[in-house]
């Protein structure tokens, strides 16, 4: 059972107070959505949950059954899915699919690649270049990398970015299935996506 | 249903491949290290092609052919990542030793590629032969083991900077100066028709240098990485 703790988090950029004080922990199964308006830092604090920055202040750790987890631990069961990292142009769905599957560690057949496009709604697409999708087909593919990792941590930036109506259905309906499965943190400033967690974490006033 | 899993060289194995297979259909660095090698090579065979150059200017000219045209497009294996925006997935999905190993062998397929091309251009353009091909051949793995190495950690340092093509050449010429001057001294030797006994010291520097730096890259990598 994987937990997350944040213990006064503060982070600075030179002069600039980003955020400070804030504190929450989580569990696999429950879920956060940290909202707030833009630029008050829910990107940031997704970074500093992953590793890949550093807070000013406070500490954020990982553990499983009590043991802390180093990077590369929590790493292998944590996936995310934002609109600013990209996915390969130059490869097909079905070949980004592949090789983050195979670098994770896993071995997913055909059968499971395209199991995982159709619950996105991309049946069909999996032999398209990436480079050919819409920004909203390359949102669902995002999570269709995040699925088939089957992680036990999810981080969710902007969740319904750039989607229509159908991709927002089943991405609602995705988080959803993972509920009690993975520790989901959604970073939103869309109103009606703060239902989508249990608990809120206020940014920003 | 339980999946099998990957081993590490597997892994390994498949951010090379991924990389090969980008660099075919986009030739994001290849057409830049191929096109460059081919115009120097071609300036340089007629600046110098009529006047005879000695052997020992000869093997300077081969490695500055192949230092240049590294430096042209060996950066891009990181380059690429953060400016395509996939560095940061790629950081979440695997190992820092699996994704520098995955790049350091890319780098060294494209490098190899280079040197099967340039080394018949520069006979052919340049008119002359190392008279003991086996030290020949020898340097140039050792050169482009250290080549690859080395730019492959200079590489993803610049990758974070904001002029980054400069910077790379400017970075990577003093840590690939002991390398280059020792790839030369032993090509020096091939064209000029020495034996090994000659070229044991240089080959002993170059070793120890190829295991030094891929070493001490694999050590830096994972800070380098996840900035």
């Amino acid at each position: 059972m994987i937990k997350l703790e944040v213990e006064n988090l503060a982070k600075w950029f030179g002069p600039r107070k980003v955020f400070e004080n804030i504190s929450f922990a989580l569990t696999q199964g429950e879920s956060i959505a940290i909202v707030g308006p833009n630029g008050s830092g829910k990107s940031t604090l997704l970074k500093l949950l992953i590793g890949f920055a550093f807070p000013t202040r406070g500490r954020v750790v990982f553990s499983d059954e009590g043991k802390k987890l180093d990077f590369d631990s929590y790493r292998r069961r944590l996936a995310l899915v934002s609109p600013y990292p990209a996915l390969y142009g130059s490869l097909t769905a079905r070949e980004n699919l592949d090789f983050f599957a195979r670098v994770n560690g896993d071995l997913v057949t055909n059968e499971e690649i395209d199991q995982v496009l159709a619950q996105v709604g991309l049946e069909g697409r999996g032999e398209d270049f990436v480079a050919a999708y819409s920004s909203g087909m390359l949102q669902r593919l995002k999570y269709a990398v995040a699925l088939l990792k089957d992680p036990s941590i999810l981080m969710i930036d902007e969740p319904t970015s750039n989607l229509d109506e159908a991709g927002k259905k089943i991405i609602s309906d995705l988080i959803e299935s993972r509920r009690t499965k993975s520790l989901i943190i959604i970073a939103t400033n869309e109103k009606e996506e703060y239902s989508l967690a249990e608990k809120l974490c206020r940014l920003g006033g | 249903m339980p999946r099998s899993s990957v081993g590490w060289v597997a892994k390994v194995i498949a951010v090379t491949r991924k990389d090969i297979v980008s660099e075919f259909r986009t030739r994001y660095a290849l057409n830049a290290i191929l096109m460059f090698a081919l115009v120097t090579l071609t300036v340089i065979s007629f600046a110098v092609g009529a006047l005879e150059p000695s052997k020992e200017i000869m093997a300077a000219l081969f490695w500055i052919i192949l230092f240049f045209a590294a430096m042209s497009g060996l950066a891009q294996v990181f380059i690429k990542e953060e400016e395509s925006g996939t560095a940061m997935i790629l950081k979440l999905s695997s190992e820092g030793t699996v994704i520098f190993f995955g790049k350091l062998f890319f780098n060294l397929i494209l490098l190899s590629i280079l040197a099967v091309l340039i080394i018949p251009l520069f006979i052919v353009l340049l008119k002359t032969s190392p008279a003991n091909w086996g030290i020949f051949l020898t340097g140039v793995i050792l050169g482009i083991i250290g080549l690859s190495g080395a730019t492959t950690i200079i590489a993803a340092i610049v990758s974070k900077a904001t002029v980054k093509g400069a910077l790379f050449t400017v970075l990577s010429f003093p840590v690939l100066m002991p390398l280059l001057v020792a790839v030369i001294e032993i090509t020096k030797v091939a064209f000029l028709g020495g034996g090994y006994k000659e070229v044991w010291p240089p080959m002993q520097l170059i070793i120890t240098y190829d295991v030094v730096m891929i070493t001490l890259s694999l050590l830096l990598f994972d800070f380098v990485w996840r900035q």
